[in-house]
């Protein structure tokens, strides 16, 4: 990706995201039975989607790096779950801060959307020992594949397994029986979605561009040191970069 | 359980979205740690591939 294009990228994802954050603040409406406390749910709700989707994205990366063995798959596939994994962190801890202001505790065990949500981010937790492991950067990223394959048909799966499931306590934002959000929150949450989803791409470009570029660097520093030292005839050493890894191609 | 009043609810709301930027910073810092070294990388390359020159014009 180019730097101009990631600028923008740059850009866009500020503008949603302070337009998200002010419409939070000055345009929707305060919840009629939870106030001023569910201003959360625009940040919480869209912070769990956006990393469950990641997931979801980081397994179908791993897939196409099975299928065809390039390297910049592999690449996309661990960027997406890293970047989902700093997204579940804070789903997390926004949702432990929402739960003891709304039921009076920071977790509770026998609720099944807090429960799978952390088996998930737990699942992915071991991603990076697992990856790490292993010294072989081919085999490294195969096993890795595997895994993030196996992680990534789970999410969906688990996600309607618990939607499936009685709930105690959490809510089912959507799609309820009472017709869900009134129009005014929904604006609200649309934009502060997009925010965090372009939020998302937005450190996926940086991550990946700045993996692309520590690998041409290593590449020329490795040519640079294999190069015979130049003749005395003046020609100066003509080092070449080498192909592009293009992992953020 | 009630509605909590606006001043309790207002420092929980605070946190999260507190929580919610001091992630993003600490990610815009380790990133900058990163463009530091490749910055710095790619000084000593230069200097390299410049030394390199400088040998083969003597």
């Amino acid at each position: 990706m180019n730097s101009t294009s990631l600028r923008n990228l740059s850009i866009a994802t500020a503008v949603l995201i302070g337009a998200g954050f002010a419409l939070v603040f000055f345009y929707a409406p305060n919840d009629a039975d939870q106030g001023f406390i569910q201003k959360i749910f625009y940040l919480h709700v869209p912070l769990a989607i956006i990393a469950l989707a990641g997931f979801i994205a980081g397994g179908v990366c791993a897939i196409q790096h099975l299928r065809t063995g390039d390297g910049k798959w592999d690449a996309r596939s661990y960027v997406s779950i890293h970047t989902s994994v700093i997204f579940g962190v804070a789903v997390l801890v926004t949702g432990s801060i929402w739960a003891r202001a709304s039921w009076g505790k920071w977790w509770v065990w026998d609720e099944p959307t807090l429960v799978s949500f952390l088996i998930v981010f737990l699942l992915y937790a071991t991603y990076y020992p697992l990856r790490y492991a292993i010294e072989d950067r081919d085999r490294q990223a195969r096993y890795a594949s595997v895994f993030a394959i196996t992680a990534g048909a789970f999410v969906p799966l688990n996600f309607a397994a618990v939607r499936a499931a009685q709930s105690l306590v959490h809510p089912r934002t959507f799609a309820t029986a009472e017709g869900g959000l009134p129009p005014k929150m929904w604006l609200t949450f649309a934009v502060c979605f997009a925010g965090i989803a372009a939020l998302w791409l937005t450190l996926v470009r940086f991550e990946l561009t700045a993996k692309s570029v520590s690998g041409q660097l290593s590449r020329l520093r490795r040519a640079l040191d294999d190069a015979p030292p130049p003749r005395a005839s003046g020609t100066a050493a003509r080092i070449a970069p080498g192909p592009s890894a293009s992992a953020s191609s | 359980m009630p509605a909590l009043p606006l001043d309790e609810a207002g420092q929980y709301v605070a946190a999260a979205y507190v929580v919610f930027v001091v992630l993003l910073i600490v990610y815009v810092g380790i990133m900058a740690t990163k463009l530091g070294r490749i910055s710095r990388e790619l000084g000593e390359l230069a200097e390299l591939a410049e030394r390199r020159r400088g040998e083969g014009e003597r």
